[in-house]
């Protein structure tokens, strides 16, 4: 048990471990002033990341792209279930969707700016303007997609509105949903740093653009490391939550493999 | 004529891209309260689409169904249905007691009283352990047990059942029709079961109905004079038995080769001499 727990560990750390020693080897002699060695990046980490600017740069940044985040997800699931439930209704938006879809969000930046001025909710509506699409869509396919035969079942037994949202169409469509969730994480950091290279006075984004104006090149390394760490530690929380709420999912394809 | 089901001149037409089909042209018959009735009929004559119309679930193109003398339009309460499917039936994302409790939050019953049938509904099926687990880590036959016992916390006056056991393997099927007859026989609900099986209908029913092939019209209706009393050893090798089997599986090669019908022009020539 503890065994495989250890070749578990060793088989997550291998590949990192290597690059980062990759890396270290590659740099260790390095004198261009754009490709700092490694270890002057690592030694600088600590007196950049210092707690003050934790609290200046990287909480308004995490804050900003939460809210945005959940702004999204609440639109693209309510609107997703709508779509997904009615025909018509699809049939009427499908093209409209289809083209929003296809607008990359960063070049919104300069319009949201235009109305919503270069404030939080500005950065707000960035981040959720291009993670709502993801959500949005793969609702629309999840609630298309719950069983005939469980609709039926729900019907017979007179579970409707609410209850039928509630007990049946969400859960089923949950895998998909948090398939789209788990896509505009991504979209939302790429979206928190572009928003506030734009126009900020604080944030990551910002802070990794005032050391590159400033040739402070070591330091703008480091905070391309800090956009990895958060990256990294906000999927981490993201599969902690999925495991949970999709339990019975991963339960049922286990189970149907083991029968397949 | 107070029957529990009275079902009369039903007639489904599906019309989709071009193509029309008569599922069911003609079906009168009824279920008394209290009875347990097979239908049974070659595969494909609209057995799932007469209890999709009983139960609500389908608008039927001509004639009506009276249940407990109102028509039907929509699922009525009172109703309660087992599908064949019992893996797409049931909610993966809720355990066995959730499932079962489900339907009953939605009748206002007090969060005891849900309790109580949830578990008595489960004990009856033989699953009082298993409350806490998911569906999909029961077998086949474990989780046609819960849908059943969904149905029966249900109290409904009329239990629908669509070929519940068409999935399962044989011995599981003998014992869930035990357990359908037993619990007929304490509990006095009213059963309509479809099954394609004649075996399988013969055993279990008080009457049996015939379905001709699509379109589909009633080939005839009979009693099974069989005891009360039914165990699969001694009853499926009774005389009586066999001779009901033999006559019902006569009706139904009857009503095959009767499928010879000028009106829908696709009758097959080897059935025309």
């Amino acid at each position: 048990m503890i065994g495989r727990v250890l070749l578990r560990a060793v088989f997550v750390l291998a590949l990192p471990a290597v690059l980062i020693a990759v890396w270290w080897a590659a740099s260790s002699g390095s004198v261009n002033p754009y490709w700092p060695p490694l270890r002057t990046i690592l030694k600088t980490f600590p007196d950049v990341w210092t707690a003050d600017r934790l609290r200046s740069d990287v909480l308004p940044s995490v804050l900003r792209l939460l809210a945005g985040y959940a702004l999204a997800a609440v639109v693209g699931i309510a609107l997703g279930t709508v779509i997904g439930s009615y025909r018509r209704v699809r049939a009427f938006c499908e093209p409209v969707l289809e083209f929003l879809r296809a607008v990359p969000p960063p070049v919104l930046v300069p319009v949201i700016m235009l109305f919503a001025g270069i404030g939080n909710s500005m950065k707000i509506v960035v981040i959720a303007s291009g993670c709502v699409w993801p959500i949005l869509l793969n609702t629309v396919e999840g609630v298309r997609a719950v069983d005939s035969v469980m609709l039926e079942t729900a019907r017979s037994y007179g579970i409707t509105g609410a209850a039928r949202l509630r007990s049946l169409v969400l859960p089923s469509a949950g895998p998909q949903i948090f398939a789209g969730l788990r896509q505009a994480l991504s979209i939302g950091i790429i979206l928190m740093v572009i928003s506030e290279m734009f126009a900020a006075s604080n944030g990551i984004g910002f802070t990794v653009v005032q050391f590159q104006r400033s040739f402070a090149i070591p330091d703008m390394w480091t905070g391309i490391l800090v956009l990895g760490l958060l990256g990294f530690a906000l999927s981490v929380v993201f599969q902690l939550v999925e495991r949970r709420v999709l339990a019975w999912y991963h339960g049922l394809r286990a189970s149907t493999r083991r029968s397949a | 004529m107070d029957a529990l089901l009275d079902i009369s001149g039903l007639r489904k037409v599906y019309e989709g891209s071009g193509r029309r089909v008569e599922a069911v042209r003609d079906l009168t018959f009824t279920v008394e309260s209290g009875e347990l009735v097979c239908v049974v009929g070659p595969s494909g004559c609209g057995k799932t689409t007469l209890l999709k119309c009983l139960g609500g679930l389908l608008a039927p193109t001509g004639g009506q169904v009276l249940f407990a003398g109102k028509p039907v339009s929509g699922p009525p309460p009172g109703m309660a249905l087992v599908f064949q499917e019992y893996g797409r039936s049931l909610f993966p994302w809720m355990r066995v007691a959730e499932n079962v409790e489900l339907p009953l939050k939605h009748k206002g019953l007090s969060k005891s009283r849900r309790k109580e049938l949830v578990a008595d509904a489960l004990a009856s099926v033989g699953l009082a352990d298993a409350a806490g687990a998911y569906p999909w880590q029961l077998s086949g036959g474990m989780q046609q047990r819960v849908a059943i016992a969904r149905a029966l916390a249900y109290e409904p006056d009329v239990l629908l059942m669509d070929e519940p056991f068409a999935a399962v393997d044989a011995q599981t099927r003998a014992d869930l029709e035990d357990l359908v007859r037993g619990l007929w026989r304490e509990r006095g609900i009213t059963i309509l079961f479809v099954t394609h099986d004649i075996d399988e209908a013969v055993y279990l029913g008080e009457r049996v109905v015939v379905l001709s092939a699509s379109p589909t019209v009633v080939q005839e209706q009979l009693k099974v004079d069989l005891p009360d009393e039914r165990d699969q050893l001694n009853t499926r090798v009774a005389p009586r038995f066999a001779e009901l089997r033999t006559h019902v599986y006569e009706q139904i090669q009857a009503a095959k080769r009767g499928k010879a019908d000028p009106e829908s022009g696709k009758a097959d020539p080897a059935d025309r001499p």
